[in-house]
């Protein structure tokens, strides 16, 4: 089909009904519009939930020691299973796909104090992979506990970021001394900031985080409270997992099927869990989105049944001087096309200004902004692909059938009379 | 039937080939429409031959089958039976889009309501069968400017149909419809809407188009006019009363 014959056409034919025609523009500007930005909010709301998810750490998984309910080799139900601080390690050892293992003391209501300041704290003894595992990122000036503190058992302390404000309001906190149950501390660092939604025990933002060779040695907990896993592929969790049970079953001497020896609580799964239920947000707000496009969508179409209506007369003139029924039909259909992406093209823009518009609104982080919750509506290439197809798919069935009946027109009954 | 007919009046136009060539050629046609359950005979067995050249004026009362048989005769409807020739091709057998071609190409229509797009200016309306006919935008222009000076509105160019008067308009008809060089032009009631001195132009207008070579077939109410042309076929109820000379 001849591209510009088919302009021309669609230009004349368009100046006949400018109202209609803006008026349906509009509609679909607004019905592009809603779909965009619903699911720009949905984008939105998944990147800042998923950032804030990753407070914790992506592709971890916590391990605590279970009780027995099935009897082993001679051995009664009901036996509590406990890790030793050696048991990493062991682990390690036994099971290479992991990157990271480390065992995890904790102890509530520890007092530490600076200066007059005397606080009723969390007291965690981690591990310097905590870094990368459970992104205890220092702040700029500050380190956190590392490979020597470790060895050395330093008397050493990172801050969450929130006791650290607690404990020291604007002071520069590093390098100072602390007293944890009247033993003397260094602060090395601070935690960075970091939105996080979910925690096992208790938030980062308030831990007192020593090295675990030194709470051991400080506080002599016989057992490690928590061991912490990371793999280098997250495919391999599941398998992991099953070889937990055999390896820790064959140190402990219970059941590897007993599913209570051993509590995990895998992050990678419940992540995939929460990107499944963020796809079906977002399947939701496109569905509805869809929705007000669709009655746009109804909107092209009946002005085009009613411009064909009201053209009979004119598509039997065109016939009359020789256009082809494919020439009729992919006119109109090209008219609905052209129509549909004018209103879409438009709708795109002014949803693209407005998250735009969004992403230069200030946030104040710490604070409970909603922002910082909710994210801000995102247009992503996808988004607009997405748009697009939905946006064609609909012309053209808005403008297939108009434009078939329009084709099958009889030249000689609508020339008839006048 | 005699189908090697003499023409009477072709020795001014020194083709020889359009002397004897015959153009429109309609044996047994006939045409019903069907209205819900009733069939209704609009014609009931023509049998026609048109020559090349060949001015042809159409009489008959009203609902007498003039405008069925035009539309057949210019390929916007077919028969329903007989078989039509067109230059010698079976229309019958034709495909739409054919149709569609020969409308653009090879016959052009003059109807009594003019029927220009309302929203077009004249050139736009003398250009369409020429987008559709895929001319070039150079030629385009030429054309239609051709055309347009040709009927006596070379400035009348930029005009829409409401800013013409009837006899205007059907001017922007005719040059439309001479748009590809078609060798047919065919005319319903071209005047009828028209008061005698506007229809007299048209006529006129015919006579040259004749004079230049063009079959015509012009149907029409009033005799006056009916006897520009060379021959007059008389319809009645579907049938062809006479079909022979003036006289
Ligand atoms: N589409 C149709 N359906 C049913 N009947 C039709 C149709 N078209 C024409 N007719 C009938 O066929 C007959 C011939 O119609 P036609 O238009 O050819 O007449 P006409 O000779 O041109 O009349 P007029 O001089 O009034 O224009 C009329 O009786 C008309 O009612
Ligand atoms: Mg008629």
């Amino acid at each position: 089909m001849n591209f510009t014959m088919m302009y021309n056409l669609f230009v004349r034919d368009f100046r006949k009904q400018k109202k209609r025609i803006t008026l349906t523009l509009v509609a679909l500007a607004w019905g592009t519009m809603s779909i965009m930005l619903l699911l720009a909010f949905g984008e939105g709301l998944h990147r800042q939930m998923s950032l804030n998810q990753r407070g914790l750490g992506s592709n971890l998984a916590v391990m605590w020691g279970g009780q027995t309910t099935k009897p082993f080799k001679g051995l009664g139900k009901g036996r509590p299973i406990r890790f030793l601080k050696e048991d990493p390690e062991y682990i390690a050892e036994r099971i290479p796909e992991l990157k990271h293992v480390a065992g995890e003391y904790h102890r509530w209501g520890v007092t530490v104090r600076y200066g007059d300041e005397v606080l009723s704290e969390h007291v965690t003894g981690i591990h310097p992979s905590f870094e990368e595992m459970r992104y205890h990122l220092p702040q700029v000036g500050g380190r956190m506990i590392n490979q020597i503190d470790m060895e050395k058992r330093r008397r050493v302390a990172f801050l969450g970021w929130d006791l650290n404000e607690r404990l020291f309001g604007d002071e520069d906190p590093i390098g100072k001394q602390i007293l944890v149950n009247d033993m003397p501390f260094t602060v090395v660092g601070v935690m960075a900031e970091k939105m996080q939604t979910n925690s096992y025990s208790g938030m980062d933002e308030d831990n007192l985080a020593i090295p675990s060779t030194t709470f051991k040695a400080v506080f002599g907990d016989p057992w490690l409270d928590n061991i912490v896993y990371q793999p280098y592929d997250k495919a391999d969790m599941p398998h992991i997992e099953r070889q937990l049970f055999e390896v820790l079953g064959a140190k402990y001497k219970f059941d590897p099927t007993d599913e209570r020896a051993l509590s995990i609580w895998d992050v990678v799964a419940s992540q995939q869990e929460f990107t499944n239920i963020m796809i079906g947000i977002k399947m939701f707000l496109g569905i509805i989105g869809s929705l007000t496009l669709l009655i746009a969508g109804v909107g092209v179409a009946n002005i085009m049944y009613v411009s064909i209506k009201e053209r009979t007369r004119e598509i039997g003139i065109k016939m009359a001087v020789g256009a082809r029924r494919s020439l009729i039909l992919s006119q109109f259909l090209v008219e609905a096309l052209m129509i549909t992406f004018t209103g879409g093209a438009l709708g795109m823009a002014i949803s693209y200004a407005l998250t735009e518009g969004f992403k230069r609104m200030p946030v104040n982080p710490g604070t409970a902004d909603v922002l910082e919750f909710m994210g801000r509506p995102t247009v992503s290439f996808e988004i607009g692909m997405a748009v697009i197809i939905i946006l064609g798919a609909m012309g053209l069935l808005s403008g297939l059938f108009p434009a078939m009946r329009a084709a099958s027109v009889n030249p000689v009954e609508s020339l008839r009379y006048e | 039937m005699n189908k090697i007919a003499v023409n009477t009046n072709g020795s001014a136009r020194g083709e020889a080939k359009s002397m004897t060539d015959t153009i429109i050629d309609m044996r047994d046609v006939r045409k019903s429409y069907r209205t819900g359950k009733v069939s209704f005979e609009a014609l009931k067995g023509i049998d026609c031959l048109v020559k090349r050249g060949e001015f042809v004026g159409v009489v008959g009362p009203s609902g007498s089958g003039k405008s069925t048989l035009m539309n057949l005769m210019g390929c916007l409807d077919i028969p329903t039976t007989g078989e039509y020739y067109l230059e010698g091709q079976l229309v019958n057998k034709m495909t739409p889009n054919q149709l569609a071609d020969v409308r653009n190409r090879t016959v052009g229509f003059v109807f009594q309501a003019f029927n220009l797009l309302p929203y077009a200016t004249a050139y736009e309306n003398v250009e369409v069968p020429l987008l559709f006919a895929r001319v070039s935008s150079r030629k385009r222009r030429e054309r239609v400017a051709e055309l347009l000076s040709r009927v006596g509105l070379a400035d009348k160019m930029a005009n829409k149909p409401t800013e013409m008067s009837g006899g205007e308009m059907q001017r922007v008809a005719i040059a439309r419809a001479l748009a590809n060089e078609p060798d047919i032009i065919l005319a319903d009631e071209p005047t009828g809407n028209l008061d005698s001195k506007s229809g007299e132009a048209i006529v006129s207008l015919f006579d040259e188009l004749h004079q230049a070579g063009k079959t015509i077939v012009m149907i029409t109410h009033d005799m006056n006019i009916a006897k520009h042309g060379e021959r007059i076929i008389r319809i009645k109820d579907g049938l062809i009363q006479t079909n022979g000379d003036l006289s």
